[in-house]
């Protein structure tokens, strides 16, 4: 028998513990279904929701930045695509591995990965913006590796472009990715890490409106990060386009009128602020600033001792010089102080008390009027005039004509120079005001600074007449989506309180300054020009001839026009940094660009407006709004 | 003698209900293979394999039902020693895989013996026992703990614990269903209790660095979603996001998008759980108790010793491994690496599994002839 082993009762034994065995089992299986109801029923929705995550990345799709085109539609600042690598932390199964991976793929510093994947609050399923502007080659190699590579993604986006290079730089600013300080603020808030902003220029200014609007795209991916559908829910949208005031060829010829040289140029239309150009040197290529920099290339532009990013044209603060003469001579006749022919003597200096100060002439002008002083720049004329007035009445006048104050440009952190006065002085360096000082503000020296924008502004105002207008740098803003162009109109900042006959005798005096004063190097055979010179002094002791001084202690160059004289459809300051006198350094610069204006719209001579070309360009296609 | 007698009556209604209950769970299986797995792009998909492996399955199946079972039990021992030489085998020469040992590599294919070993060891086991009243602690407890554990030794140097697991619960469902005296499951019990740490150290020591992973993974599966606690995270998120109807066949994403890794194999219930939901899960777990149920049918009426013994071990290591199977891709259990039977894409196990089944037929098919 084979029953042997046990006998029957232990068989019956055994036939009884296998009923315990089917309880136990009944009992396991049913907490097994308990546990699958617990998952499934009770938490499903849970896990559906981690299912869907697991599987779905949304990617912000960047919208691309408007376009920024100058007044005759020339194309100053567009898009063209760029290759940009994004890591989804969540797919990502060992950082250290891939910051590796990635540095030796890139040739990127791996401590930059290493913080670009561990900032920012944002969730692990966000994808981070790693680097942009890959090369070709960068891309298709990080494409070969992609499956050792999980969580690694290719995004094609646009990418900031300034086809002209340098030109302009200053204006149109630069754009970098929005920084942690910004994304708390309210402007920022639709924004996230790695969003693309506008830093600098009108990209700053008009940032909101040229930014346009992010869009979605839900991924869905696979365990390794790797995208097999997209399903676009909402499409960027397009920032909007900017049409600014200035002449792209003039601005160019600004530039280089400045050369290699510090300083700058601005040119606008008095008539309705229209800004033309407005150059500063040294200047930086904004095409390599909106790039990421390394610290080392950012500490190079930010310590050079040139400050290339500094726009001197809104910015520099210098001593205006005789140019201040225009306001002086506004202040003196209308303030009553002097009348067009009252005459004062000039002997080569002025005393004050025990101090004598000079005329630029040595042995000076002998007797001048109003005229005369204005043509020759007679220093001891304002002296007297100014000693007269004081120096309150000639704030008065300074600020009447928009100095000290922000012109309200569109640019940026624009400075705004210092009108001195007695109140002033109380306020700002606890001190009375010294009756000497007013004769150093006489001639623009001492207190007074200025920047180039603002006597740009003030000669457009006396060759406008006395009405000044707001400069600006924008005429039209342009919806993408919609086509539709808003008009900026011109705005009116008011008018000096000065008699028209009054500024007459100022505008005929400098048109003389020109034909026979100081200035007859900006004499032009194509357009009668009026102006007025100045040298700014920059440092007070100055011993022997000028080219002996080193040149960081030499003179600013100033100059000051308008043109046509008899109906002015420009008005240009220049400003060169230490290159001397006025008349022989700025004035030539300013006729230049006068010229070059008016052999590109020759209707400025019969007074006509200097329309641009484009004033309306064609929407382009692939903006139209579908219908 | 009488035992040797075959029933003449050939297949009956419980006979059928039996192999169509097999049928069916294996469906489920090379369904569910087949979904996470059509979109590979192979010439000879997992599918098409699984199907040969069930019909070399039905091969083992029919040889294990119609051999006389007495006669297979009397090739245990030297089956064993067989089995111990391919475990050995599998430590110097054997395919790895993730870190483990268990393949010894026939053409394309690859034998997994420690598979096979749990059956043996239950053939082994019940001859023993059936072979003599094997009184007192000794003979019960002790000399067959000696015949397990170097089988159980080999296998967990591999390692393979979800195996070395299978077999311990082999060893202790035959100790139950032969019973053990109160006073000797108590030394047991005290015994393990005190040995406990030393053990534990031997073989926390002897894991692999995963195999530790998983374990601490086990604790707290959402410490870190993207790394060792994956695995068990994913499963969970499977299971749990078919609620109650399931995503649909193929619609399994977790499982199609390989979030889930091992889908067709050990985490196959996970992706079933996923595409059917708990409607399928409860309609599969009907399966698994209606077989077991039947299978402890066959247990209980056998007419000797030796049939009852073998049909107990044969289910308890199928409740085993189901049990364990669901359990860890619920996140009941560690993650341990046991297939489900009948379900788990392996020919190893589906092979094993099949035989088994077979020989339990065997069991039953015996049983009717004392009735003659």
């Amino acid at each position: 028998m084979a029953t042997v082993g046990f006998n029957d009762s232990d068989l019956l034994d055994l036939q009884r513990r296998l009923v315990i065995l089917r309880v136990g089992l009944l009992l396991v299986v049913g907490l097994l279904a308990l546990r699958l109801w617990h998952l499934q029923i009770r938490e499903g929705p849970y896990y559906r929701d981690l299912s869907e995550n697991n599987r779905t990345r949304s990617v912000v799709l960047e919208p691309a930045r408007g376009l920024i085109f100058d007044r005759n539609g020339v194309l100053l600042a567009n898009n063209v695509p760029s290759f940009a690598l994004y890591v989804t932390l969540e797919d990502v199964k060992d950082r250290q591995a891939l910051v590796g991976q990635l540095a030796s793929l890139l040739t990127l510093d791996p401590e930059v990965i290493q913080k670009k994947l561990s900032t920012g609050k944002g969730s692990k399923l966000q994808p981070r913006k790693v680097k942009d502007r890959l090369t070709l080659r960068e891309a298709t190699l990080i494409e070969s590796h992609r499956l050792d590579l999980p969580g690694v993604m290719i995004q094609v986006e646009s990418q900031r472009n300034y086809p002209a290079g340098d030109v302009a730089a200053h204006l149109l600013g630069y754009v970098g990715e929005v920084s942690a300080d910004q994304l708390e603020k309210p402007d920022f808030a639709d924004l996230h890490q790695g969003s693309i902003v506008g830093q600098y220029g009108v990209e700053k200014w008009f940032d909101r409106q040229v930014r346009g609007r992010a869009g979605q795209k839900s991924v869905e991916v696979d365990a390794l990060g790797h995208e097999k559908r997209a399903i676009v829910s909402d499409k960027p949208l397009a920032g909007d386009d900017l049409y600014l005031t200035i002449d792209a060829k003039l601005q160019k010829v600004s530039e280089d009128l400045l050369g290699d040289e510090s300083g700058a140029i601005v040119a606008l239309d008095p008539t309705n602020g229209d800004i033309l150009a407005m150059a500063s040197r040294p200047g930086f290529d904004p095409n390599v600033l909106s790039k990421e920099l390394t610290n080392k290339q950012w500490v190079e532009i930010v310590q050079n001792e040139r400050r290339p990013l500094n726009n001197r044209a809104t910015q520099g603060q210098y001593p205006p010089g005789s140019t201040f003469k225009v306001v002086m001579a506004a202040a003196a006749l209308e303030s009553n102080t002097v009348t067009p022919s009252t005459m004062v003597r000039c002997n080569g200096g002025y005393q004050f008390g025990n101090r004598l100060f000079h005329d630029w002439k040595q042995g000076g002008h002998g007797s001048v009027d109003m005229n005369e002083a204005l043509i020759h720049s007679c220093d001891v004329y304002f002296y007297t005039v100014g000693q007269r007035m004081g120096i309150d009445t000639i704030a008065e006048y300074a600020k009447q004509f928009g100095l000290g104050q922000e012109t309200g440009v569109e640019l940026p952190s624009e400075r705004v120079g210092i009108v001195p006065s007695t109140a002033w002085k109380q306020k700002a360096r606890n001190q009375p005001w010294y009756p000497g000082e007013t004769i150093s503000a006489a001639i623009g020296q001492g207190y007074v600074t200025v920047t180039p924008l603002q006597m740009a502004s003030v000669i457009g105002t006396v060759a406008n007449d006395g009405l000044s207008i707001k400069p600006r740098l924008v005429q039209a803003v342009m919806n993408r989506t919609t086509g539709e162009r808003a008009e900026f109109p011109p705005t009116v900042r008011g008018k000096v309180a000065v008699k028209p006959a009054t500024l007459a005798l100022i505008k005929s005096a400098l048109a003389d300054v020109v034909t026979k004063g100081t200035a007859t190097r900006a004499k032009s055979p194509l357009v009668t020009i009026g102006g007025k010179t100045g040298t700014a002094q920059t440092a007070a002791l100055r011993t022997g001839p000028e080219k002996d001084i080193p040149k960081k202690l030499r003179d600013h160059a100033w100059f000051v026009a308008f043109a046509p004289v008899e109906a002015p459809r420009i008005a240009v300051a220049v400003l060169a940094e230490h290159m001397g006198h006025g008349g022989s350094a700025a004035a030539p610069l300013a006729k230049d660009v006068i010229e070059a204006y008016v052999k590109a719209y020759p209707q400025v001579l019969q007074g006509a407006p200097a329309n641009g070309r484009a004033k309306s360009p064609a929407v382009p296609v692939d903006a139209r709004p579908k219908t | 003698m009488i035992d040797r007698v075959i029933d003449s009556r050939g297949l009956d209604s419980f006979d059928l209900r039996f192999m169509g209950l097999i049928a069916v769970i294996l469906s489920v299986g090379v369904l569910s293979i087949y979904s996470v797995t059509h979109s590979q792009d192979t010439a000879f998909p997992f599918y098409l394999k699984q199907l040969v492996w069930i019909l070399l399955g039905t091969i083992a199946f029919l040889v294990m039902y119609l051999s006389d079972y007495h006669k297979i039990a009397r090739l245990a021992y030297p089956t064993y020693a067989v089995i111990l030489i391919m475990l050995a085998v599998v430590l110097f020469m054997g395919k790895s895989s993730r870190g483990a040992q268990r393949w010894i590599p026939i053409g394309p294919f690859a034998f997994q013996p420690s598979e096979f070993a749990k059956l043996v060891l239950v053939l082994v086991l019940a001859n023993y026992y059936s072979r003599a009243s094997r009184v007192g602690w000794l003979h019960r407890v002790v000399l067959p703990g000696l015949i397990v554990l170097p089988g159980l030794l080999l296998i967990l140097k591999q390692p393979d614990l979800g195996s070395g697991l299978s077999f311990l619960a082999v060893y202790a469902a035959m100790l139950l269903m032969v019973g053990v005296r109160s006073k000797a499951l108590g030394i047991i019990l005290l015994l393990s209790v005190m040995l406990f740490p030393f053990v534990w150290e031997v073989v926390w020591a002897s894991l692999h660095d995963y195999q530790r992973e998983r374990v601490m993974a086990f604790v707290d599966p959402d410490y870190d979603p993207g790394g060792k606690g994956y695995h068990a995270l994913q499963s969970r998120i499977a299971i749990g996001s078919g609620e109650l109807s399931g995503k649909g066949l193929y619609g399994g994403t977790q499982s199609q998008l390989k979030f889930l890794p091992e889908g067709h194999t050990d985490f196959v219930f996970a992706v079933y759980a996923e595409e059917w939901g708990f409607v399928g899960v409860l309609v599969l777990l009907a399966l698994f108790i209606a077989l077991i149920w039947v299978s402890l049918e066959i247990a209980a009426r056998a007419k000797d010793t030796l049939g009852a013994l073998l049909a107990a071990g044969i289910v308890a290591m199928l409740c085993f491994c189901v049990v364990v199977n669901i359990g860890m891709t619920a996140g009941m259990f560690p993650i341990v690496g046991i297939p489900l039977p009948l379900v788990s894409y392996g020919g190893s196990a589906t092979i094993m599994t099949m035989a088994s089944l077979g020989l339990l037929l065997n069991v039953k098919r015996r049983r009717l002839t004392l009735f003659y």
